[in-house]
């Protein structure tokens, strides 16, 4: 008997004093949530992630509001490269099914995929700024120059540290046994959580700059 | 608890079920580089934090000694303005955050949490490992800028632009406050990886029987400031990044349009408020970061020497809990004179006052535990009383700052210095000095010097008072903190440099105190009185491990299961003033818990 399915509130609010309690409270597993720990660890660092975004963006909206603001043109190539971000996303869900039906071969190729889309990602955004810096959009410019860098800098360090992680699920995958099936598809299902998650983050920051 | 609800738990002990989630995996270490350097055991790594944040702590304690010569006695010690300012900065950054934060949550948490709520170790001991690592990292950097040109940064430990990136602040055209900067986002992504862990060990891996309301309140207390700490810190990481782009990359986050000893430098537009916001966004919540765990621990130190049941645990809980959330509601009352429409001041103040509610429930639970209690007044206690009066008395004083019309005088003054010391710099010492006394034992097998530490007990209290009351007395004087020098004049008399030099001997005496204090611990560690188990009869679960000092693992072959909360003491019908909280009911029968 466990009461771990209760609400954090109800948790809160119980009498522990009370015999009735008592009894319950002596069979409780310990946990406080369903959830796996590498579940709820990802949502930690998906809290703190937003969280740090969230502040940037009230600055930027403080920012924006002033009449020195100038917009950055947007280019054709940024288009290109969340199409890119899409793109990865879908392949992660077909990963997701692949692996629930346990076809690692189709999970494997299409996890190398997701790694080269990553770094075409990472190239075209380093070619969006040469662009930029080539057309005088210097990052000392204007204030919306500087937030252009500084967002597109912190999303891509974001996949860089997602990329550290999708080489720690490419090496579950590749050695798989019957042992570790389970935990590969654990990782396989945070990786994927976080690439949905990156994409989520570079489209709120994307449109932010698009329609300032 | 009524007795009869035991013995049916214990006839049913038999029908537990088994646990669905299997035993952790543990990494034994195998050399002594993973056992004690790379180690991922999270009592090697709460003390490495623990040392790590000494050793740093010692060096803001020093600051803070030459500080005070040159106030009291300046000439003694050779020192231009800069380097007051330099020194300023230093104490007030390393004390806050390197030192208090660090020691708190990396060095208590990471002892005390997996022991109290009966787990083996952390969730992810890689990554608990790691963020040590990283933290010693923000500390290296943080020394390094004592060793480049220009020195470390002397911005005031608040860093607001646009001085602390401008030529005239020292440090300001150099490295000093790139490192400052940097250290700081580096210690952000080291805490995040470490509260990573003691967040999700609370929550997901206590042991059977342990709810959440039966947790320790050391547990809600670092629980609760480590959630804090996952909302605030994200706010100095970015106020930390747009600075340092300010200063290298010349973008315009917070520097406005700037002449600079007669030359326009190239900033235009930038908000030096919107950094203030930031900043105090963390700094505010930052006090109770360093509050809570102190609260928590107090209140455990209160009830295992007094003997008595915490009263009120539950209020106990929501009274942290409210207060956490309270703290991120309070923050512009640190910028009540930096310009502000006079709705937001009124609603910073009273948002101010309400904290105060859930905060003398605490004062009083604490109160009301003492009260009738059987008080030993062994050193833990005597730190734990102090704590309380330390804590009111500073608490008080945020009553007068937290109301803008008074607050506005007062500003800037030493008044200011005063309160903020007393509550959250003396306070929170006096609560880690306590419960270094009081889980010495548990980490070493031996107890400290009890003599020792009656006078480092004694010389720190009225030390620490001696220093601060006289301030509060500066600064209704309108003695204005950051000063290098005070001179003699209309406005300040003969007598204020009485009072400065009187608090500098004190200092002297008190920060002395400390290191017998460390002398203490070097030499009991090895020579001590031997402690055994469980010393001082206690009743939460980090004193019923099968060996003393705690080894790996925690708790041998099984873990213990718990049938009651951490504060069984002088149950009536109990044989022994304590029943700890894996006793099993049959064991306790005629306990008759509900009585207490």
């Amino acid at each position: 008997m466990s009461n771990k399915k209760e609400s954090l509130i109800g948790q809160l609010t119980q009498k522990p004093w009370e015999p009735s309690q008592v009894k319950i409270d002596n069979l409780h597993e310990g946990k406080t949530f369903n959830l796996h720990v590498g579940k709820l660890g990802l949502r930690y660092i998906m809290i703190v992630s937003t969280i740090m975004f969230c502040l940037f963006i009230v600055t930027y909206a403080d920012r924006m509001v002033y009449d020195d603001w100038i917009r950055m043109p947007e280019p054709f190539l940024l288009w290109i490269n969340t199409l890119i971000l899409v793109f990865s996303s879908i392949v992660f869900i077909r990963i997701q099914l692949a692996s629930k039906n346990n076809n690692f071969e189709k999970v494997r190729r299409e996890l190398v995929l997701i790694g080269v889309l990553a770094v075409i990602f990472l190239i075209g955004q380093l070619l969006v700024w040469q662009n930029m810096i080539e057309a005088g959009y210097y990052v000392s410019g204007s204030p919306a120059n500087g937030y252009f860098y500084l967002f597109t800098t912190l999303h891509g360090f974001h996949l860089l540290g997602g990329l550290i992680y999708w080489v720690m699920t490419i090496n579950k995958v590749w050695k798989l046994d019957n042992i570790i099936v389970r935990k590969a598809k654990h990782t396989l299902e945070l990786c994927a959580i976080y690439w949905h998650f990156l994409l989520a983050v570079w489209i709120v920051l994307f449109g932010l700059m698009l329609f300032s | 608890m009524a007795a009869d609800s035991y013995d049916d738990v214990a006839k049913n002990k038999e029908s537990i079920p088994a646990l669905e989630v299997a035993p952790q995996d543990l990494y034994h270490a195998k050399s002594f580089w993973t056992k004690y350097i790379f180690c991922q055991d999270a009592k090697v790594i709460g003390i490495q934090y623990a040392l790590t944040a000494a050793a740093i702590g010692m060096v803001g304690l020093v600051s803070s000694w030459l500080m005070r010569m040159q106030i009291a006695f300046p000439g003694v010690i050779p020192m231009d303005a800069a380097a007051y300012y330099q020194l300023v900065t230093m104490h007030g950054m390393i004390m806050v955050v390197y030192l208090l934060t660090a020691l708190f949550l990396g060095g208590f948490g990471n002892f005390l949490i997996p022991l109290m709520v009966g787990a083996r170790d952390m969730v992810f001991p890689y990554v608990n490992m790691v963020s040590y690592w990283v933290f010693f990292l923000a500390v290296l950097i943080l020394a390094a800028s004592y060793f480049v040109p220009g020195g470390p940064t002397g911005a005031g430990w608040t860093l607001y632009p646009p001085q602390a990136i401008t030529s005239g602040t020292p440090g300001g055209d150099g490295l000093g406050i790139v490192l400052m900067l940097v250290s700081l986002a580096v210690f952000v992504i080291g805490f995040t990886m470490g509260g990573l862990n003691y967040v999700i060990t609370i929550l997901q891996a206590r042991t059977r029987g342990m709810t959440l309301m039966r947790l320790p309140l050391t547990v809600w207390g670092i629980f609760t400031a480590t959630v804090l700490a996952l909302f605030a810190f994200p706010a100095l990481f970015v106020a930390g990044i747009m600075m340092t782009l300010d200063n290298m990359l010349g973008t315009s986050f917070f520097m406005p349009a700037i002449v600079e000893f007669g030359e326009r430098l190239s900033y235009d537009g930038g908000s030096p408020i919107l950094f203030q916001h930031l900043f105090w966004f963390f700094g505010h919540p930052e006090v109770y970061i360093v509050a809570l765990p102190a609260f928590g621990i107090v209140s455990d130190l209160i009830s295992v020497h007094a003997r008595k049941n915490i009263f009120g645990y539950r209020m106990m809980v929501w009274a942290i809990v409210v207060i956490g959330a309270l703290s991120f509601i309070v923050w512009a009352h640190h910028m009540y004179v930096a310009g502000m429409n006079p709705w937001f001041g009124f609603f910073f103040a009273t948002t101010t006052l309400i904290i105060a509610v859930p905060t003398a429930i605490k004062v009083y639970n604490w109160v009301l535990t003492l009260w009738r209690g059987n008080i030993k007044l062994t050193i833990p206690m005597l730190f734990s009383i102090a704590f309380i009066i330390t804590f009111v008395n500073g608490g008080l004083t945020g009553l007068f700052l937290g109301n803008v019309a008074v607050d506005v005088p007062l500003s800037d003054t030493y008044f200011v210095v005063a309160h903020f010391h007393m509550v959250m710099g003396i306070a929170p010492v006096l609560v880690i000095l306590g419960s270094i006394y009081h889980w010495f034992p548990l980490i070493t097998g031996r107890f400290l010097n009890e003599k020792l530490g009656r006078i480092h007990f004694w010389v720190t209290f009225i030390g620490s008072y001696s220093i601060y009351f006289p301030m509060h007395y500066l600064g209704f004087m309108g003695v204005t903190r950051r000063y290098f020098e005070v001179f003699e004049s209309d406005n300040f008399t003969y007598s204020i440099t009485g009072i400065n030099q009187f608090i500098t001997v004190a200092a002297l005496i008190t920060g002395a105190a400390q290191f017998l204090f460390f002398y203490n611990i070097i030499v009991s560690s090895k020579f001590g009185k031997k402690a055994g188990k469980n010393p001082w009869k206690a009743c939460s679960l980090e004193w019923q491990t099968e060996d003393v000092p705690p080894t790996h693992g925690n708790f041998g072959k099984e873990l213990p299961v718990v049938y009651r909360w951490a504060y069984d003491y002088s149950v009536p019908g109990a044989d022994e003033d304590y029943i700890t909280q894996n006793t099993p009911p049959n064991a306790v029968a005629n306990a008759k818990a509900e009585q207490t």
